[in-house]
């Protein structure tokens, strides 16, 4: 790997943390080019060849675990939790939410048990999977 | 059978850089800088806390062959190295202000959890590093936390 690839590699890392940090925001892809240093053209390619998949996805799947340790760790209603990690629609919440996890709001949070973690790990470790995590899912 | 952690490891792509940041802008110390031939070995500590190391270690040959040197970069500068480094402190928003103005790139900005308020930064490779104020509930430091109900 060239030297110039790891330095790409690194300002990609840098839009994906920015993705990270305002998750609940709609994705500005001309700023995350910016902070990336690459075209607006190329920025989406560029990430998923880096992550493995398309920005939008990762903000989803972000989002989707944000939703999971609200559901868990708070009283909200699931209106608010889905407002909360910046869905606009309960629809579009729903159907990522079933999608990425496998089971919906409601039913995650019927089952959720409290992790006795620090919640930055769960932030870090927990973002559920695009890569197969929901069994219950078929086909993609 | 042990009674401490003398030494832990960060890989870093450059060692002049690593020092310069992880001394002059994050604030540890110099612990050992030496030129031991086939490699150099640096490690830093919190000031004043010699005895417990941070070995900022170059990916490379000999311990490492080529092609595994580059797949190991590449994991550094993607950001997967994992939870790379936790550090506490007594004062987080203090600690946040300073890092801010030396121009430190933040993965989250001070947040308050159940054991404590954190934040999250990334070193000039991409390793992640976490900096946390510890509630009391959580004890000291350097001593065992209150044990978290499950």
């Amino acid at each position: 790997m060239s030297r110039a690839v790891e330095e790409l590699n690194r300002r990609m890392l840098r839009a994906r943390d920015a993705i990270d940090r305002a998750y609940a925001q709609p994705l500005d892809i001309q700023e995350l080019a910016r902070l990336a240093n690459v075209s607006d053209a190329h920025f989406i390619r560029t990430f998923r060849a880096t992550f493995g998949e398309t920005p939008h996805r990762y903000l989803q799947r972000r989002r989707v675990e944000r939703a999971m340790f609200k559901l868990c760790e708070t009283q909200r209603s699931i209106t608010d939790v889905c407002l909360d990690v910046g869905f606009n629609s309960l629809g579009t919440f729903s159907r990522t939410f079933r999608e990425v996890v496998g089971v919906s709001p409601s039913e995650y949070r019927d089952r959720a048990e409290v992790k006795a973690v620090p919640s930055c790990f769960t932030m870090a470790y927990m973002r559920p999977s695009s890569f197969g995590e929901a069994t219950s899912r078929s086909g993609t | 059978m042990y009674n401490g952690i003398n030494m832990s490891q960060i890989f870093v792509l450059d060692q002049d850089k690593a020092k310069d940041f992880y001394v002059n802008t994050l604030g540890l110390e110099v612990a050992n800088d030496l030129d031991l031939g086939f490699m150099r070995w640096l490690t830093v500590c919190v000031p004043g806390q010699k005895g417990r190391d941070i070995l900022l270690e170059k990916p490379g040959p000999p311990a490492m062959d080529e092609a595994t040197t580059e797949k190991v970069r590449e994991l550094v500068t993607k950001g997967a190295t994992g939870f790379t480094l936790g550090l506490t402190t007594d004062n987080i928003k203090k600690t946040f202000e300073t890092l801010k103005g030396r121009g430190v790139e933040f993965t989250q900005e001070p947040t308050t959890h159940f054991y404590g308020t954190d934040i999250g930064i990334r070193d000039p490779f991409g390793n992640n590093i976490r900096i946390v104020q510890l509630a009391e509930v959580m004890g000291k430091p350097d001593q065992p936390p209150v044990k978290l109900k499950v």
